[in-house]
């Protein structure tokens, strides 16, 4: 087992390099000097040649003026030590700014994905122990539909909706606290919480929610059309373990595998959604460097985003293994 | 697979397929939703313009809309008497009592500003509303379906067609081919494509063709791994040999025999990318780093709602249905080729 997690982490040093290297490339051939941006374009200056002056100094300093490669390999060396480098915007340390992010996009996506597991799987049960029955057909194209709707409609709809416009005033839209809630007691603060975060976390499950129980309900049909399940009927075991202790597990595995995909999500946030509602997670964090043209904050996004999903398809492959010995661990090696 | 199902019922695949389709009915239906989309983006100028489709004045038959086509194409020019004219103001001011008009449905164009206008609610004059700068949504809506379906349309097809080229190629060959193939497919799929797709196009000057190119080049890794583990299997068969044996070359051998049999899992996964990458400009437009601000997109409607949030629901609610219709258009049809080309898969 040891040589074979060893085995894995090796491969994924190419790959990690190929990401760096691109996302690198992406950055140098984008139009717009992150000097010239950070002097605000060089208007508020009038004496032209200071602003060069500065341009040059700035250039210095971040090591812009070095050949492609050498900044590739410095910043290589950087990211290795997780010194992802100043903010272009603000100079802060951008691994500051991440502490400060991630625990928001965790809270946000966690919740989120909690609620899409712990609904998706009964209802996953329900449509497939019930297939072609009426309850079936509409939670089937309920999730259909809920499958195609934008998110990023519904969070707008919800805002005019529900966000106070011409119509209801019943959630707040911005951020996750109102204005002066730090001095609340605990119990007061927690409700204004969850009142905040009710909209996007709603936004945000529904899209999970719907993949997962379409998952959920085409593997539970696979499982309990084996022989094993009509063995266990015929030798009297209630219908009741049959589908909860049998078919269950075996279900569970494609369900448990698709963690791998959340994984990056759950850490990196959503852009869309925690822009439309103001959340300071990682994906406004994400928006706003793409936003300022941020380079040392976009790689540091991309390179992290990149590590999660390769740690996620990792982690599902162990947990295949754990929910299904038969699998052996040299067969997953690709 | 083509050759057994052919043997069984004396049947081609593709009939099997395509009488497999019709008889679901709610794919067709989605079919169909398709097909008429695409009629109202390709009608776009006749359903929705600011000119008349047809007139009589001072005694002669014109068309402004199709006259427009041809001036645009260097074919003709307009007569003095139309040129920089607003045709509306002409029927009013000049129409003597032997003329007469006919205008389309929607008589605005997609970009007719009107301040006085703006910010109204849907009415008889505009049937959808207008936005925060007078335009007419109804209007855009029309224009707009040309943006998303041909996004769709085009984006998928660049990543189709480099997705089967680089999957065959690696699937064909093997060895070292394929190690450099699949590394390659496996750093884009861990790339973050959405935010890689957002950092380019926020670099890059605002077009539509930006945008179908970057999601093309962006989504191809999908259809790579599909094309390939195709390959995989069917390169060992016996006809693939056959051909080898009668001196067919490589690239005869790849195109011409292997290929087409590997279409029908490709065609599935591309009739759900044009429904993802429809979502994807529209999301793109709607962060405004879509399309260009003069081109409507229903995404760049959506954009201009979230200007005047949380007032103006006509422009939220229009143009997200539509999004929304599309797109669970393409993936019904999605679903019902998926069935109708391998029913085993059917849930």
């Amino acid at each position: 087992m040891r040589a074979y997690l060893v085995k894995r982490l090796l491969l994924m040093i190419p790959t990690l390099l190929g990401i760096s290297a691109i996302s690198f490339l992406i950055i140098q051939m984008a139009p717009g000097d992150p000097a010239t941006v950070k002097l605000g374009g060089g208007e508020g200056i009038r004496d032209q040649a200071l602003a060069e002056q500065i341009i040059a100094e700035t250039r210095a300093i971040y090591g812009l003026d070095q050949p492609l490669h050498i900044q590739y390999v410095r910043w290589l060396k950087r990211i290795v030590l997780l010194d992802f480098g100043e903010s272009l915007r603000d100079h802060r340390p951008i691994i500051d700014k991440l502490k400060e992010r991630i625990p928001v996009s965790v809270l946000l996506s966690g919740v989120s994905l909690l609620l899409a597991y712990l609904i998706s799987i009964p209802l996953g049960i329900y449509s497939s122990t019930h297939q072609y029955s009426i309850g079936d057909r509409v939670t089937t194209v309920g999730l259909f539909t809920l499958y195609s709707l934008p998110n990023f409609w519904v969070a707008t709809m919800a805002i005019v909706y529900l966000g106070g416009g011409d119509f209801w005033n019943v959630f707040p839209v911005l951020g996750l606290h109102s204005l002066g809630a730090e001095n609340w007691p605990f119990w007061t603060r927690m409700s204004d919480l969850i009142w905040h975060l009710i909209l996007p976390v709603t936004c945000l499950t529904y899209v999970t929610l719907a993949a997962l129980s379409r998952y959920m309900r085409a593997s539970m049909l696979e499982v309990i059309r084996q022989d094993f399940i009509r063995t266990a009927r015929a030798k009297g075991v209630s219908e009741r373990a049959v589908v909860w202790r049998h078919a269950l597990r075996n279900s569970l595995i494609p369900i448990v595998t698709l963690m791998a995909d959340l994984l990056p999500a759950l850490i990196g946030g959503s852009i869309v959604i925690e822009t439309i509602f103001s959340i300071p997670g990682m994906g406004q964090l994400s928006f706003e460097a793409v936003l300022n043209r941020d380079y040392p904050l976009i790689m540091a996004v991309f390179t992290l985003s990149a590590l999660l999903t390769l740690v996620g398809i990792l982690l599902s492959d162990f947990l295949y293994t754990l929910v299904d010995p038969r699998i052996a661990y040299e067969k997953s090696v690709s | 697979m083509k050759n057994q199902s052919a043997e069984g019922s004396g049947k081609s695949y593709r009939a099997i397929v395509s009488s497999q389709f019709r008889k679901n009915g709610i794919a067709v239906f989605g079919l169909i939703v398709v097909l008429g989309l695409s009629f109202v983006a390709l009608a776009a100028d006749l359903i929705a313009n600011d000119k008349p489709l047809l007139m009589k004045y001072n005694g002669r038959l014109y068309s402004p809309v199709l006259k427009e086509y041809a001036v645009w194409l260097h074919l003709s020019q307009w007569p003095p008497e139309f040129q920089n004219i607003s045709f509306k103001e002409l029927v009013t001011a000049n129409f003597g009592k032997s003329d007469w008009v006919w205008f389309p449905p929607i008589r605005y164009s997609q970009n007719d500003i009107s301040l006085r206008d703006a910010i109204q609610a849907p009415s008889a004059r505009h049937f959808l509303g207008t936005d925060e700068i007078g335009r007419d949504i109804a209007s855009r809506m029309v224009h707009g379906s040309r943006v998303s379906l041909s996004v769709g349309f085009v984006a998928v097809s660049i990543y189709v067609l480099i997705g089967m080229t680089i999957g065959a190629l690696a699937g064909y060959y093997g060895g070292f081919v394929d190690i450099i193939a699949s590394r390659l497919i496996e750093i884009m799929l861990t790339i973050p494509t959405f935010f890689l797709i957002i950092t380019v196009v926020a670099f890059l000057p605002q077009s539509i063709f930006n945008i179908m190119v970057v999601i093309g080049i962006t989504n191809w890794p999908t259809v790579a791994r599909l094309t390939r583990g195709e390959f995989l299997k069917t390169k060992s068969l016996e006809y693939v040999t056959a051909a080898e044996a009668l001196g067919a070359s490589d690239f005869r051998t790849i195109f011409r025999h292997v290929l087409p049999n590997t279409l029908a899992p490709v065609m599935v996964a591309a009739t759900f990318g044009i429904a993802s990458a429809i979502l994807v400009e529209s999301t793109l437009s709607f962060l405004g780093f879509g399309v260009p601000p003069s081109t409507a997109s229903w995404g760049s409607i959506l954009s201009s709602a979230r200007q005047i949030l949380p007032s103006g629901w006509w422009l939220t609610a229009f143009p997200g249905l539509a999004i929304f219709l599309t797109v669970t258009s393409y993936n019904l049809v999605g679903e019902g080729l998926r069935d109708a080309a391998d029913p085993r898969l059917k849930g």
